[in-house]
């Protein structure tokens, strides 16, 4: 089974990185970005079919180590 | 007292803690490998900078499952002193032995210089018997040190300072916390914290490269004196 995970930060939380990029766009002349959040995709190939049991592992995963939830939330997804 | 200083793949500051700790009491500290399980009857903890596992994911997120982890968190509940420098830090906010997380500077840039910094508190491990308000001088070297809380809880930073778990804010030479002193954009120009009952502490400057007489600062004297007493 295949999963994805996206680990992004919080509304609110400063992101350097993001508007660093935001700039670089804006200097290569694309003048309609209005903002740029970086965050973190995670490919993870699970033994087992049964997708919801895959899906509290992957929040455990996420909890304890794919995403620091002081400053980031994730969101999982099963593939098909 | 005897006092540790755990090594992980890609440290890199762990000597220079070895270092001081021998220079400042006389003894030898001893090293202790990530892969331990004891900590060998020391009764300090020196978690020391670097770029523990490269880094990978977050700073300090994949050190903090290392084997010794688990006996540093025992360790520190029994009220064991525990100090982590700049990685080390790091490491222990993302084991949740301190409170937030440190991101990358606002700056983008590696910071690598000295920094002047203010004791807030004296309500610790690491500046027992200082006095507040005391403004040290002393060298940073960190892409990931700006200081963070959940941006979801808004009183959290209140709570820390009422709790006196502030240790050290950033200044400038005359210990006014400005905005231009802040090297890295950390909340509140936090340089250094505490956990609420004040035996684990970390902080983003390094006292132990500021011991030397051929070096522009000896300001790492007094608080690693105070860690090691």
């Amino acid at each position: 089974m295949k999963a994805r995970v996206y680990v992004t930060l919080k509304p609110g939380v400063l992101d350097p990185q993001g508007k660093a990029i935001q700039g670089s766009l804006h200097s290569l002349g694309f003048s309609g970005v209005e903002s740029v959040r970086l965050g973190k995709f995670f490919e993870i190939s699970l033994a087992g079919t049964d997708a919801k049991s895959a899906e509290s592992e992957l929040a455990r995963m996420c909890e304890k180590l794919l995403a620091n939830t002081v400053i980031e939330k994730y969101r999982v997804e099963i593939l098909p | 007292m005897s006092c540790g200083v755990i090594v992980f793949p890609g440290s890199n500051c762990d000597h220079d803690a070895l270092r001081a700790v021998e220079q400042l009491t006389g003894r030898a500290a001893k090293r202790l490998w990530h892969k331990d399980r004891d900590l060998a009857g020391v009764d300090r903890v020196i978690l020391p900078g670097g770029f523990s596992y490269g880094d990978y994911l977050r700073s300090g997120a994949l050190a903090r499952f290392s084997p010794i982890m688990e006996e540093v968190a025992r360790f520190a509940e029994r009220g064991g002193p525990v100090l982590g420098i700049c990685n080390g830090f790091q490491i222990l906010c993302e084991a949740g032995l301190l409170p937030g997380a440190l991101t990358r500077n606002a700056s983008l840039q590696f910071a690598c210089r000295d920094v002047h910094v203010r004791i807030e508190s004296t309500d610790s491990t690491l500046t027992r018997g200082l006095a507040a308000r005391t403004v040290l001088r002393l060298p940073i070297a960190h892409a990931d040190g700006n200081f963070t809380l959940d941006s979801g809880d808004s009183g959290a930073l209140a709570a820390l300072e009422d709790r006196g778990q502030v240790l050290l804010r950033y200044c400038d030479p005359g210990g006014e916390v400005t905005a231009d002193s802040n090297p890295n954009g950390s909340l509140g120009n936090i340089a250094g914290l505490r956990n609420a009952r004040g035996n684990v502490t970390g902080l983003m400057p390094h006292p132990e490269r500021a011991l030397e007489p051929l070096l522009p600062s000896l300001d790492g004297e007094p608080l690693l004196r105070a860690f090691l007493s």
